[in-house]
């Protein structure tokens, strides 16, 4: 039903091309692939490949010295709408990848690819490549969780943020101990300078808004144990869960807005429990001195230097490195969206994103989940809007309900469309304004099913009042047409 | 490693609600605000926050000018409980507390001027809290002395829940006369519901107390409420247990339950999966590395 198209250029550099290929170059290819979900729903996914040879442009490009430099170089060449990818193929001995490196993704929507003998494996090492840019069976299963039999999909999958048309971001600083840290952070000019690039960036997939607050004596809901071997204390893994709950009642959030809240929480420990180190599962002390929980946010430990001289003053002040705070949260943002980057093959060398926070090609791996999944949801919504607007025959749709219902079912067909057509910002827009449509319409408050009695209510409120009164209504009806019978019936007699 | 994984991993909620309703008013209805309250008390002293609990409550019994001990609800005639503290938070108050906002809590067919302390914000992976009590009878549950809710209605608003995938589980309990009758008629997936007595069956207060003049709590919840005191956030406790509190010598009437709706053995079910706010962590091992020596965007 539905099939994902992706766009693609397979560009060979001069020497890299194989010696078994079907057709002279350029041609086009075309890669198809079923994504079964269940029994009923399964997703197509649709590879365009057109097979080309460089240009003179892009010859002197991927003459570069270092593969960051080529991609840097082949950029403004490239074909860089929405959802659409380049491979260039350089030759086996070609310098420009490093030893033991067969690709090199880089930070917009190419990669670098390094050839091998037939077109067949040349073919299997793309196709790798592009399901790590795009999209993978998991992801767009994940995309799909609700419709997946439980207990196919690992429990990795559902932990993602749900598609949803806007975030909102709370930094909270907390300070339990005023007595012994003054704590200052500029949330102000972090939030301008690090967080609002990435947002930028993220702003085509949804709104988001940000706000900060700074707790004071809020304490965490388990007590350190102290380790004498590091003179330190420490938090293990598994008390960690536990960590969250005192302070989430006292973090508020915006009573206006309906949007999921994501907190991202920077702890400075009290002074009799400094320095404070999480420990992982093996009783390694962490690295960057922080957890997060799928779909709430993060929270990061500071610990504060002790003071050189013991006769310092208290309270100390402290000036918070924020971007050092702002490298661990924008990590775990990207953690809570799923953009991880643990499971790359070792021959694979990624570009780092920097402070844009994520690279095009993760942008669009957002885009096809959350794409298929607001068209899931669409779909699923309407379907039970319909069934339930069968099983109580008698309510009434308004007009503007009716209307959201029909710009719903257009807006998705135009996503399904523009999908198959390899159109993904056109499609993810379409699907948003379909999800929309949709919730509006299903949760308008006149839909209440106590609203519309059923019938055997009606029977049993109405039948009490109108029988009795019927039964002489009736009685006499029957009585004036005997008589009216019998006076018909005499006169002929009577002649 | 596997088998914590599997612990942090099993039973797929990533967040936790509750419903809690007291469906009747008056003075003498006191033990069943005091059931729901301390329903409440657990369900926040385990972890769920104020902003994942809708509270329903049809009177007010603190502030009732017939209460001696005014600004108190007790759960015990000693007196040892004040389950009504310090910080709760009542989101439906007095005659708010009716069928149609109950429904339109859980269905979520809300007006859109309500705040969002009014609004049951769930997701697909939120396990759900639905505790009710007040009067009943064989399929349905008194609102307010004037309306009623029944049975069939309940079971249509679970399954409009179950459509838009507002829960993941959901845990029901009732604590009303014939309570059983209530949970008969559920038929989405994911539902176990327990209920205080059988149908046919009376659910019996707990003790009066002669200061204060009525009964302060209802059998069923009384058992129960002692056995959360038990229960803190990491403790291993499984819905088994809770099936046995309240046996038969101690309530008079039978407390019934109903796991067939439910995918996960109850066995493996803890408690604090659905009365707690567990959240599951993993640690952080990735950082962006940022260049520090950028130019603020300029804040418009």
């Amino acid at each position: 039903q539905v099939q994902l198209v992706v766009p693609m250029a397979v560009v060979f550099g001069p020497g890299s091309v194989p010696e078994d290929l079907p057709r002279p170059l350029p041609f086009r290819d075309v890669q198809e692939m079923e994504i079964s979900v269940n029994l009923r729903t399964s997703v197509t996914s649709r590879y365009e490949m057109r097979y080309r040879s460089t240009t003179g442009q892009e010859e002197a490009a991927l003459a570069a010295a270092t593969a960051r430099e080529a991609d840097a170089a082949l950029y403004p060449l490239q074909d860089t709408t929405l959802g659409s990818l380049t491979m260039y193929v350089v030759p086996e001995t070609s310098s420009l990848l490093p030893q033991g490196i067969n690709v090199y993704v880089g930070k917009h929507r190419s990669a670098l690819v390094r050839a091998v003998g037939s077109l067949a494996a040349l073919q299997a090492r793309l196709r790798e490549v592009t399901q790590l840019m795009s999209f993978t069976a998991s992801a767009i299963a994940a995309a799909l969780s609700d419709r997946v039999p439980n207990g196919q999909l690992g429990p990795d999958a559902r932990r993602n943020l749900k598609s949803s048309l806007g975030y909102e971001i709370t930094f909270s600083l907390l300070n339990p101990d005023p007595k012994s840290h003054t704590v200052d952070w500029d949330i102000e000019g972090a939030v301008n300078r690090y967080v609002k690039p990435v947002l930028d960036k993220l702003s085509l997939v949804a709104n988001f808004s940000v706000d900060s607050q700074i707790l004071y004596y809020a304490v965490l809901g388990v007590t350190p144990r102290y380790d004498k071997e590091s003179s330190s204390f420490l938090l293990s893994a598994h008390s960690l869960p536990h960590v969250i709950n005192p302070v989430e009642a006292r973090l508020g959030s915006s009573a206006a807005s309906l949007y999921p809240v994501l907190n991202f929480l920077l702890y400075v420990p009290e002074r009799s429990h400094s320095p404070l180190y999480i420990q992982d599962k093996d009783g390694a002390p962490v690295s960057t001195n922080a957890f997060h929980s799928p779909r709430w946010g993060g929270i990061m430990v500071y610990n504060v230097e002790a003071p050189a001289s013991p006769q310092a003053s208290f309270p100390l002040h402290v000036d918070v490195d924020m971007a050092r705070v702002m490298e661990v949260f924008l990590a775990q943002l990207r953690l809570l969206f799923g953009l991880s980057r643990e499971e790359v093959p070792p021959e694979f060398l990624l570009e780092g994103p920097g402070n844009e926070g994520l690279a095009d090609w993760e942008l669009d791996h957002l885009l096809w989940a959350h794409t298929v999944e607001n068209i899931a949801t669409v779909s699923t919504t309407l379907t039970s809007l319909a069934q339930l607007l069968d099983k109580i025959g008698n309510i009434v749709i308004k007009d503007d309900v009716a209307s959201e219902v029909y710009r719903a079912v257009a807006s998705v067909q135009r996503a399904v469309t523009k999908l198959s057509l390899g159109h993904l910002h056109a499609a993810f827009q379409a699907s948003k304004e379909a999800v929309t449509s949709s919730e509006r319409a299903f949760f308008d408050p006149s839909l209440l099913h106590l609203l519309y009695f059923p019938d055997d209510q009606k029977f049993a409120i109405y039948i009490p009042l109108f029988l009795p009164m019927a039964v002489p209504i009736l009685l006499s009806l029957a009585k004036i047409a005997r008589e009216t019978r019998q006076r018909k019936k005499e006169p002929t007699k009577m002649d | 490693f596997q088998d914590q994984a599997e612990q942090f991993f099993r039973s797929g909620h990533t967040n936790n609600w509750a419903v809690l309703v007291c469906t009747s008013r008056f003075w003498f209805n006191y033990r069943h605000v005091a059931n729901t309250l301390s329903v409440y008390r657990s369900v926040k002293r385990l972890g769920i926050p104020d902003s994942h609990i809708v509270l329903m409550l049809a009177d007010d019994m603190a502030c009732n000018p017939r209460n001696p001990k005014p600004a108190t609800v007790f759960s015990h005639k000693n007196m040892e409980l004040n389950v009504y503290g310090d910080d709760v938070e009542v989101d439906y108050r007095s005659y708010e507390v009716t069928v149609e906002n109950f429904l339109r809590v859980l269905t979520g067919r809300i007006p859109p001027s309500t705040p969002r302390s009014k609004r049951l914000l769930s997701d697909d992976r939120s396990n759900i809290l639905i505790y009710m009590t007040g009067h009943g009878g064989n399929g349905f549950l008194k609102f307010q002395d004037s309306e009623e809710i029944t049975n069939v209605e309940l079971a249509d608003a679970f399954e409009q829940m179950w459509q838009k995938r507002r829960y993941n589980e959901l845990l029901f309990i009732i604590d009303t006369c014939q309570g059983a009758s209530m949970y008969e008629r559920f038929y989405s997936p994911n539902i176990m519901a327990l209920a205080s007595s059988q149908v046919g069956e009376d659910s019996l207060s707990h003790q009066p107390d002669l200061a204060i003049g009525v009964h302060l709590m209802d059998r069923y919840t009384f058992y129960v409420l002692e056995f959360l005191e038990e229960i803190h956030p990491a403790s291993q406790t499984n819905m088994n247990d809770l099936f046995q509190v309240c046996p038969k010598s101690l309530c008079v009437s039978t407390p019934g339950h109903r796991t067939d709706l439910f995918q996960r053995d109850p066995q493996k079910v803890l408690i604090t999966d659905f009365f707690g706010s567990v959240r599951k962590v993993e640690i952080t091992t990735e950082t962006l590395s940022l260049d520090r020596d950028v130019a603020g965007v300029e804040s418009k």
